[in-house]
């Protein structure tokens, strides 16, 4: 059953949404024993949301006809601020924090009829790749519990795949909606950069941070982002464009041009990967799309140097709030303001997060700011240009997800931290940009997933889900 | 790129994080392979670039400046035990 399917059937009575919602909330317990997708399960709010649906349907209510995710399951990554809902990030130092608002993507699924079913499990305020920096639960892949969901939003992923009638609220930085998505064998959209408001947002990197959807088709990901996108006011950086409905797009990719990233599939992408994205290309020159190579060395290249810099720059600066005063984590009054402040800190930020604070810290001081922090800013210029050139002559790029199948907790915790982050390398520039970009589930090799990625240019996610459907199950 | 122990400590107060000994010999040999991978940067000439603080261009965002609903002092103060007298209570200042 489609989502679109599910909604007309709970629009016209033919299922009890309390009683279809309490079927939810109990299989969200079971996956959590098992896989722990979710830091928090929201009962309580749910329940109340459904019981609100089914008054209005009893009720002939005539404002129900349009509402695009009525009766639907939401999951929220848990940087994404939920009112009245532990929101944590991941982050001990966020224990206990329950928002006094909404997000402005959270108050707009909920005028929708979307009913949220909890908070999903993440790497601490997104700063990892395989979800297993988290300060709560580490999620494990649908496919093989000895390995990872990817991340950072791994639970949301994960739950994506095993759930129905579900669609997840993800978020990326510099990877983390499609490098989980294709870990998971889900679709996951990281839209452009503004389009869907941060306010209410858990904070990790100012510049690179985005709200996106992640479900089991493009339709799913398209109805969730014509509801979350639109011009906030209370996010400075949202962007003015029209608000549009996405799950109108056209499902054939006839004519259009792809360009294939020469650099993405040498060096250390895995063979069983590359393989199945070259499968996905031939099926996308079948239903009649053009493929052609192009050199594009500098985001694959230069990426996670340019990336780190200024994630971690930015998240030293914001993760300096969570000091242990007015929310979340904190200690008995003792020392002065420093040593108070250095006492909560050092005891609940996890090893992942104080790395990147010294990283971030390092790069924006005098001495070391324009080696590092500017000079970044600067890439992240040319590396722009260089993008809007081959939009000039393809609707959209593609490459690996990942460079390789998911891997075990075993071996990630053989990783040194640039190994890690290394894994970041085919996400890490279209987030630089501020690109939209789609993981793509395009098959399976040993029973686990890979995903393609398509990115587009600024505002062009319409043109990614067309030529993502052609993939639909 | 050299960063020495004195230097990893420099930057952790900084940030006010006191990292214990454990943690201050196991990021070290890391922090030292990041700083180096990264100076790779400096292979790039980006002579007379602007640096991009932002992916998307960006005009001044303003808004109206009318008076709305804000949080109260109760609901402001309610996610700490750290209050007196409807305010915020930190830790000494001098």
């Amino acid at each position: 059953m489609t989502i679109q399917n599910f909604i007309s059937q709970i629009k016209n009575n033919e299922i009890d949404i309390v009683e279809h919602t309490q079927k939810v909330i109990e299989e969200c317990k079971k996956l959590n024993q098992e896989y722990r997708y979710f830091n928090t399960i929201s009962e309580e709010l749910a329940l109340k949301q459904a019981n609100e649906i089914k008054k209005s349907v009893k009720n002939d209510d005539k404002n129900i006809k349009n509402k695009k995710l009525f009766g639907v399951a939401i999951s929220v990554k848990d940087a994404i601020c939920v009112k009245g809902v532990e929101s944590t990030a991941g982050s001990r130092i966020l224990e206990g924090y329950k928002p006094l608002f909404d997000a402005t993507a959270i108050a707009k699924v909920k005028e929708e009829g979307g009913i949220i079913i909890g908070k999903t499990s993440q790497d601490e305020f997104g700063f990892g790749a395989f979800s297993v920096n988290s300060g709560f639960k580490i999620p494990k892949n649908p496919f093989d519990k000895e390995r990872s969901c990817g991340g950072s939003s791994g639970g949301a992923a994960g739950l994506s795949q095993k759930l129905d009638n579900h669609i997840a609220l993800g978020e990326s930085t510099g990877g983390s909606i499609v490098e989980p998505s294709s870990f998971c064998g889900v679709f996951g959209l990281c839209p452009t950069y503004g389009l869907v408001s941060r306010y209410g947002l858990i904070d990790f990197g100012n510049s690179l941070d985005k709200i996106g959807p992640i479900g089991k088709t493009a339709e799913d990901v398209s109805i969730l982002l014509g509801v979350i996108s639109g011009h906030d006011p209370c996010d400075s950086t949202s962007s003015h464009k029209e608000k549009e409905d996405y799950s109108n797009f056209r499902k054939s990719c006839k004519g259009m041009k792809v360009g294939i990233i020469k650099e993405a599939f040498t060096g250390e992408v895995q063979e069983e990967v590359s393989e199945k994205i070259n499968h996905g290309i031939d099926k996308l020159r079948d239903e009649g799309a053009e493929a052609e190579e192009i050199s594009l060395e500098l985001p694959i290249k230069y990426g996670i140097a340019t990336y780190y810099m200024i994630a971690t720059s930015e998240a030293s600066t914001n993760l300096a709030k969570l000091c242990g005063m007015r929310y979340g984590a904190s200690e008995k009054l003792e020392g002065s303001f420093n040593e108070y402040f250095t006492k909560v800190r050092s005891e609940n930020f996890g090893t992942e997060a104080k790395r990147r604070i010294i990283l971030g810290t390092f790069a924006r001081m005098a001495g070391y700011r324009d080696a590092f922090y500017i000079k970044a800013m600067k890439v992240r210029t040319i590396m722009i240009s260089e993008y809007k050139k081959a939009f000039k002559r393809f609707d959209a790029l593609v490459s690996p997800t990942a460079p390789m199948l998911p891997p075990k907790f075993s071996e990630i915790e053989k990783l040194t931290p640039l190994q890690h982050y290394l894994a970041d390398v085919m996400t890490v520039s279209p987030n630089v940009a501020g690109l939209p970009h789609l993981n793509v589930p395009v098959g399976y090799s040993n029973g686990l997933p890979v995903g393609m990625l398509l990115t587009g240019d600024h505002l062009q996610e319409k043109k990614l889900l067309q030529l993502g459907s052609v993939f639909e199950r | 790129m050299e960063i020495d122990r004195k230097l990893l400590e420099h930057v952790a107060e900084v940030a006010r994080l006191k990292l214990t000994e454990k943690e201050t010999e196991r990021f070290l040999p890391q922090m030292k392979e990041l700083l180096e991978y990264f100076s790779q940067l400096k292979d790039i000439d980006t002579d007379n670039i602007k640096p991009s603080f932002q992916p998307v261009e960006m005009k001044n965002a303003m808004r109206e400046d009318n008076e709305k609903e804000c949080l109260s002092q109760d609901d402001a103060l309610s996610l700490t035990e750290h209050k007196k007298d409807g305010y915020f209570k930190g830790p000494r200042a001098v």
